[in-house]
């Protein structure tokens, strides 16, 4: 059976890359860029095996806790976990629970983060090769820790999904779950500034950490060479205890959820028509209400929207009373203009109705548009005057209103054109945030580079003009910067409008074919 | 063109990857009709009805609605159609009633005439407890009968319904088929597809029967099934059938 599942586990990769080339484009990138990798690590423990004076036992707890702690919440938080082995797709099965367990554990390390980890753990226990003693420990050692690693992302994942069922928690979350995730970087940094992250700190970080479960596995080795027996053994009682509760976790999580497939709560209720009762009845604001409504009850959009003030308070963290903080409206306007890049793709098959309906490219288009308008001005003027208020630069207003307007403008029009052009599969409203889509990946990096490249080159006037307003101090420089960005951006917007809706017209069919073999 | 055909097909035929879907479809839809399509899984149904309603671009082929070219001025057309398609989904974080206003307001009807027949529709259908309900919080049986519903909003001239009794219950399938029927009476034209037999002989006038992306039989119901049931004339033209004898395992008896 464990077989079978590693078996299928395979299968389902290689069928996957039939499907298309960027799918192998894709999995040729993350080979090389998981090669590289691990060609570092294993040749810093190399380095490390020899190097005097020996500090071997505090890298490799080190590294072994950061490997842990990746696995454990990375899945939570950036890529989800690999859903093409979900424990509901076995529920009509009659496989014994535990065979099911160690087939999925096992099939978990098939992939490129697998095989880098496996190949790391390894490499961490190969550095205690001139010490024969440790080295045996540490081999057991490394496989404890690394199937903490596979099976505790089971647990936290499993036990995440088991708490967020109701989708209004979901979406919440989501954007809460980002934030310190944000903020680490910044408070990094400004430790590392501050010389309290000298030796001694990293060495009582380090000797914490083996004593927790994220580095008791790793740190086992090192109390071995040293012939601290009664601390190996303390230790190696916390890495199996680890081992143990994560099993268990994900064990009782499996239970459940075999028995009780996922399910949306009912949870809302809505309220009249909402902006279709506030907006013309026109073909337009139809479109519009149907957006902005969107806007407000798709987490996917909400996301979007919710960056950008965690955005601005990183920027604050990271250099108080700085220039920095200026750059927050300009950024905001990207990010938001750039927001509808993908919005057929969001629309999913339901993208049908628009093509199924008399409307014109035109109208879907700028429907689009006076949605993301509505709630992005309104935003990007709040943050870019009250950046420049913070930074104790009122005189630079105009200036920084017209580089982050013409941004705005500018991305609206570009995302008008692509997501008339290109769709890729993303992820379902209400689909399972610890799931990841297959083949999103390249597809949605190149599009989206190109994007942000065209929006730069496009928007390159009141940038210039812009940074030299805000440099130099010229105020009259900086009213031309909001003339000429307010104005470009428009006829550009315009521009990406028609274009957009011309291309929509033609393409329209054939994008909804391809969301409906994406599904 | 008042006496041209509802819907008429001209050498539709699609092809995804290597795999032929539909090939040279021709079918003439009468006015006024009550059209059954029917075919085996994977028939190309689908298929046929995308392209006959813009959803799909034929790769050859000419699809009327009315005598006009659809794909020639697919604004122009589409507004005479109302199209139920199957397998998508639907912007299911609206209401049902923001749905159904939704697809009223996009064929560009006015506020007060989408607000009534909203309120209409959704009694007919017996949703009007969960009007105010999101869409994607539906079951598959009430998904269906919005999607219907948008579809009905506009009073096209023609309706075009891709397995429209799927996952409805046997009282909404009854009201849907008093609702089609008295829509036929007053001049409409319906094209439903549907694996049911039974259901298209009782409700139909005319049948074709699609199989492999070829028309293998069209015309009245009573033309298509002669002597025997349409089921039986059905599993005739397609063939496949297999003995029942061949699963000898499936005994319950035989652990």
């Amino acid at each position: 059976m464990v077989a079978h599942l590693v078996r299928l586990k395979l299968t389902l990769l290689r069928n996957g890359l039939r499907r298309s080339a960027w799918q192998v484009v894709g999995l040729v990138v993350a080979v090389v860029y998981g090669l590289g990798a691990l060609a570092v690590v294993v040749a810093s423990m190399a380095v490390l095996s020899v190097q005097e004076p020996d500090i071997r036992g505090l890298v490799v707890v080190l590294v072994g806790s950061v490997l842990v702690l990746g696995w454990w919440l990375v899945p939570l938080l950036a890529f989800g976990l690999d859903s093409t082995l979900d424990p509901a797709r076995f529920v009509t099965f009659a496989i014994p629970q535990r065979s099911l367990l160690t087939g999925l554990a096992l099939a978990g390390l098939i992939g490129i983060p697998g095989v880098v980890s496996a190949g790391s753990a390894l490499a961490l226990a190969g550095v205690w090769w001139r010490t024969p003693a440790a080295l045996v420990a540490a081999v057991v050692c490394s496989v404890i820790g690394l199937a903490t690693c596979v099976i505790g992302a089971r647990a936290t994942t499993s036990a995440a999904s088991a708490l967020v069922a109701s989708r209004r928690f979901r979406e919440v979350m989501a954007g809460v779950a980002v934030l310190p995730f944000i903020v680490v970087g910044p408070i990094l940094g400004r430790l590392s500034e501050s010389s309290a992250f000298s030796e001694a700190t990293v060495e009582r970080i380090a000797e914490v950490l083996s004593w927790t479960p994220l580095g008791a596995a790793w740190a086992v080795p090192g109390d071995v060479a040293d012939g601290q027996w009664a601390t190996a053994a303390a230790r190696f009682g916390i890495a199996v205890a680890t081992l143990a509760v994560v099993v268990v976790v994900w064990d009782r999580a499996f239970a459940h959820a075999l028995v009780n497939p996922a399910h949306e709560k009912v949870s809302t209720r809505g309220h009249g028509l909402g902006w279709f009762d506030r907006l013309p009845a026109t073909l337009l604001g139809a479109v519009t209400a149907r957006c902005l409504t969107y806007w407000a009850r798709d987490p996917r959009y909400a996301l979007a929207v919710a960056i950008v003030p965690v955005l601005a308070i990183v920027f604050y963290a990271v250099r108080p009373g700085g220039d920095l903080v200026l750059l927050i409206g300009p950024i905001a306007g990207y990010l938001m203009g750039w927001g509808i890049s993908a919005d057929v793709a969001y629309d999913g098959t339901a993208f049908w109705t628009h093509v199924a309906a008399p409307l014109r490219g035109s109208a879907d288009r700028l429907g689009r548009v006076i949605a993301a308008g509505a709630i992005a001005v309104p935003a990007v003027l709040v943050l870019t005057v009250g950046s420049a208020l913070l930074a104790g630069q009122p005189g630079v207003i105009p200036a920084l209103l017209g580089l982050s307007l013409g941004v705005l403008l500018t991305a609206l029009g570009g995302s008008s054109v692509l997501s008339a052009l290109v769709v890729y599969p993303v992820q379902l409203p209400g689909e399972n945030p610890f799931q990841t889509r297959q083949g999103a990946s390249m597809a949605t990096v190149v599009s989206q580079f190109a994007g942000w490249l065209a929006v730069m080159a496009l928007s390159l006037p009141e940038i210039v003009l812009g940074v030299v307003a805000v440099r130099g101090g010229s105020e009259a420089l900086g009213w031309v910067t909001l003339a000429v960005g307010l104005v470009l951006g428009s006829v550009l917007l315009a521009l990406g409008v028609r274009i957009g809706g011309r291309t929509l017209d033609r393409t329209g069919p054939d994008l909804l074919r391809k969301i409906v073999a994406f599904a | 063109m008042s006496n041209a055909p509802a819907l008429e097909l001209r050498g539709l035929w699609r092809k995804f990857g290597d795999k032929i879907a539909v090939a040279g479809i021709d079918l003439v839809v009468p006015a006024g009709s009550f059209y059954g399509l029917v075919g085996p899984n994977g028939a190309g149904k689908t298929t046929t009805l995308s392209m006959a309603t813009g959803l799909l671009q034929p790769d050859f082929g000419t699809v009327l609605v009315h005598g006009q070219d659809l794909w020639a001025s697919p604004v122009e057309v589409k507004g005479m159609l109302g199209v139920l398609p199957d397998g998508v989904r639907l912007f299911d974080r609206l209401t049902g009633e923001q749905l159904i206003t939704y697809a009223g307001l996009l064929q560009g009807l006015d506020r007060e005439t989408v607000a009534a027949r909203a309120t209409d529709l959704l009694a007919a259908l017996d949703l009007t407890a969960d009007a105010k309900k999101l869409v994607v919080e539906y079951s598959a049986g009430m998904t269906k009968k919005v999607a219907l519903a948008c579809a009905l909003v506009h009073a096209p001239r023609l309706l075009v319904l891709d397995e429209p009794f799927e996952a409805v219950d046997p009282v909404s399938a009854a009201n849907i088929r008093d609702i089609l029927a008295s829509y036929v009476r007053s001049g409409g034209t319906v094209i439903v597809s549907s694996h049911v037999m039974d259901l298209v002989q009782r409700m139909c006038d005319h049948v074709a029967v699609i199989a492999a992306g070829h028309v293998l039989a069209a015309g009245t119901v009573d033309e298509v099934r002669g002597d025997s049931s349409l089921e039986d004339r059905f599993v005739d033209l397609v063939g496949g059938r297999v003995s029942g004898e061949g699963l000898a395992w499936l005994r319950t008896s035989s652990a």
